[in-house]
């Protein structure tokens, strides 16, 4: 041998003995990526509390899953990056000026009731950023929707209509939806709305600041393949046509609320969405049937959290019966 | 154009820069050849010589009455130093003879091997499958009972990365391998001869054609992608039909060769030459890669040192391509017939080593790059869990091994192993597929 010291330190291991480029934390960091534009510019909007969330949101959901790990006695697991998705992700779906303590309370139970509980990352059932958003929204909804904002709605007149001050802090879609079960029917143009909702949108909560930049974000996890474009399509499209459907403007309801962020960021969680293609379409249906239906009937302040939520309960049922047929075989058990 | 590939699979570096650039090119005389009594899948040899005798280039050295068996040469004029057991690629301790080959050398000559027919010549030439299967080519000559066989397909996909053996031997010799597909079709009496081949390929696939001409022979062109060359999915790439579950592909109407084998059948048919060298792709980090016409029995340790050497940092030695060869954990084992290609990664090629405790995270790569279609990730969890009756409705049966769901997941789960485990508990248990 030319080196036989080196003989002594092959490894011995199971084919396939080459990899892809792709691994867990590569993954996460690439849902980061793409979620940064929107984040930064929100920050820049806001300011401090933007900050102050964000800071609060991420730290407390890494904090809290290397306590859970320390406590039971599991590897450590803060560097799969996936803690950073939740925090992140939980972040975005809260109002800048949404109380620390509330934020913290939130990224804890994300990580803790959302994931920790469940035996860690793969196996948890619900997106856990959103199981923290759910609980932040049950808990103190109504603190949420007293918060002050910039309210653009002052700008406008909305027919003489001064007792919209009351919802100070409401979003655009709530204000919308006010005016419509005030007056029948809305009383200003949503078309003239894309604008800020598409590039800056001060009203509601830090994921909502720019609709055009989170849309480019969705697109390159697309485009890289980190996610499965049948999801958002299905439950952008879903949406769409049901709003047309229900008598609204269909872009105004894509782009309002967060609609675009639970399409691309929540609703797309691999462990909590279901794993074949078909599967995949139809949940992403789901989850604009309901959101939709949600928004227009329910009384539910943010019904993409509890669309998605419920159709993560769905999607083990959906795996089952979306089970593709094995090559060879003519149709399962065939 | 080439035509659709079947749907799934992977698309890793090929690797192939390294080695395809350089000729077949005859790799040194050994000191002594270790040549394994048993290089095929099916019943094992008994040697037939003793230490001490003198052997020819040519002679038979190991042999057995079975159907499914093929025997074994000298690859060299030599003496028979001992019979004794040795480590082979697969991990075993196998019965080989020793032989230490004499200074002079006529490459050119052999002890004719005798049949009195096509498939007893072919049989006597101890010709296997060269791609790696190593199953033994004449039980492949005759007809199957059950079915017609219209397709003869040679495979010439190589889909593997790193090896470049195949591509050589097309561009060097195609028309040995054209002859050996002429000499397979007419045996079966099928219809259609396609030889397959990849299209990062070309100047190969260019050679075949050329050589095809005034032949029944077709080439194909198909698209490069990770596993090309697995049997089903290359059926389908050609014939678009499925092989039935559980079924062999004449099912299918088709029986494939690996494009080696088909020359191989040739010499044997034509020349009398018996399997005594194949080429070998030895590449990664060596001082030399490139492909080597080695005697079978050569040592890997010797044809690391043919090859130059290690260049670098090694970390795994693989016997075959990376997606599905055996790593040594010792370089003193034989070159045997099934042995395409001595691969070499160093830190970086590699993969680190999977981690059974890492979770899987749902994302589902692992069954869309499954050319099987199959959910490698729900039968790993089963198979995790020890519930084989639910890898078995998870078809884990149907897993060809090819790897591609393990080079996916983003968690480097160890999906290959966990269902050979579910195979093997399934097996033992008397499933059959
Ligand atoms: S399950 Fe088997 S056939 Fe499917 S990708 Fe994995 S190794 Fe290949
Ligand atoms: S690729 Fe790995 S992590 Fe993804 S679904 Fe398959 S087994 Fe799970």
């Amino acid at each position: 041998m030319s080196d036989t010291g080196q003989e002594r330190r092959l490894v011995v291991a199971v084919p396939p003995h080459i990899h892809g480029p792709e691994s867990c934390r590569s993954i996460m960091l690439w849902v980061v990526g793409a979620l940064a534009p929107a984040a930064a510019w929100s920050m820049v909007q806001m300011g401090t509390p933007a900050v102050v969330t964000y800071a609060v949101c991420i730290g407390t959901a890494l904090a809290s899953e290397a306590a859970w790990n320390a406590l039971a006695k599991r590897p450590q697991t803060i560097t799969d990056g996936s803690a950073l998705v939740t925090g992140l992700l939980l972040a975005m779906s809260l109002p800048p000026l949404t109380p620390w303590w509330i934020s913290a309370v939130g990224a804890a139970v994300a990580i803790v009731l959302g994931k920790m509980v469940f035996g860690g990352l793969g196996w948890n059932l619900f997106n856990p950023a959103l199981v923290g958003r759910a609980f932040v929204l049950l808990s103190w909804g109504g603190v949420l929707s007293k918060l002050p904002s910039k309210g653009w709605y002052r700008t406008i007149d909305v027919a003489g209509s001064g007792s919209l001050d009351a919802i100070s802090g409401a979003t655009r879609l709530a204000i919308a939806a006010a005016v419509r079960m005030a007056k029948g029917g809305y009383g200003f143009d949503l078309a003239a709305q894309y604008r800020p909702l598409l590039l800056r949108n001060l009203e509601g909560s830090l994921g909502e600041v720019s609709a055009a930049l989170l849309i480019a974000g969705g697109l390159v996890l697309i485009w890289k393949r980190i996610i499965d474009w049948r999801i958002p399509v299905g439950y952008v499209g879903a949406m769409a046509l049901l709003s047309w459907g229900f008598g609204s403007d269909p872009i105004f309801n894509v782009l309002a609320g967060g609609v675009l962020l639970g399409a691309f960021f929540m609703a797309t969680d691999y462990v909590s969405s279901p794993m074949t293609r078909n599967a995949r379409l139809v949940y992403g249906i789901g989850c604009g049937v309901f959101n939709a239906v949600g928004r227009f009937f329910g009384s539910m302040p943010e019904s993409t959290t509890f669309a998605i939520l419920f159709m993560n309960g769905l999607a083990p049922l959906l795996d089952r019966i979306f089970v593709p047929r094995t090559f060879g075989w003519v149709k399962r058990d065939g | 154009m080439p035509r659709d590939a079947f749907r799934g699979g992977i698309h890793p570096p090929d690797m192939k820069h390294l080695s395809a650039g350089r000729p077949i090119e005859r790799a040194a005389v050994p000191e002594r050849l270790v040549v394994p009594a048993i290089q095929h899948i099916g019943a094992c040899c008994e040697p037939t010589v003793d230490p001490g005798q003198r052997v020819k280039r040519g002679q038979a050295i190991a042999l057995v009455d079975a159907f499914v068996s093929a025997p074994v040469h000298s690859p060299v004029d030599g003496v028979v130093e001992e019979i004794s057991e040795h480590l082979t690629a697969a991990g075993l301790r196998v019965p080989c003879v020793t032989i230490i080959p004499d200074a002079e050398q006529d490459f050119d000559r052999w002890e004719p091997v005798e049949g009195s027919d096509l498939a007893a010549i072919v049989r006597a030439a101890g010709v296997v499958g060269l791609g790696g299967a190593t199953f033994p080519s004449a039980v492949k000559l005759v007809p199957p009972k059950e079915f017609t066989v219209t397709t003869v397909i040679l495979n010439g996909c190589e889909c593997e990365p790193y090896l470049t053996c195949d591509h050589r031997l097309m561009l060097e010799a195609p028309d040995r391998v054209v002859r050996g597909g002429v000499i397979i079709r007419e045996s079966l009496g099928a219809e259609r001869l396609v030889i397959g081949i990849e299209s990062n390929k070309k100047d190969a696939a260019e050679a075949v054609r050329e050589a095809a001409q005034g032949t029944e022979a077709e080439v194909v062109v198909l698209p490069t992608k990770y596993p090309q060359g697995a049997e089903k999915q290359l059926i389908w790439a050609i014939l678009r039909k499925e092989v039935p579950h559980g079924k062999l592909p004449a099912a299918a109407g088709a029986l494939v060769h690996n494009v080696g084998t088909a020359a191989a059948i040739a010499d044997a048919v034509d020349v009398r030459k018996p399997l005594m060298e194949r080429v070998v792709t030895v590449t990664g980090r060596v001082a030399k890669p490139g492909n080597y016409r080695v005697l079978l029995g050569t040592l890997v340790s010797d044809l690391i040192e043919m090859a130059g050497g290690f260049s670098g940092e090694v970390e795994r030695v693989i016997a075959g391509g990376p997606m599905t060869g055996p790593v040594l954990g010792s370089l003193d084992v034989p070159v045997t017939k099934g042995m395409s290609g001595v691969v070499v990664l160093g830190p970086g090629d590699a993969a680190k080593p999977v981690d059974e405790d890492q979770p899987c995270i749902r994302c589902g790569r692992c069954s869309e790059a499954c050319p099987m279609f199959l959910q490698p990730f729900a039968i790993g969890t089963y198979a995790n869990a020890r519930l084989w009756d639910r890898t078995e409705q998870f078809h884990a049966l149907d897993c060809i091994e090819c790897g591609a769901c393990a080079y996916v997941c983003p968690t480097s789960r160890p999906l290959v192993q966990l269902i050979r485990i579910a195979k093997a508990e399934l097996a033992a248990k008397g499933v059959r597929p």
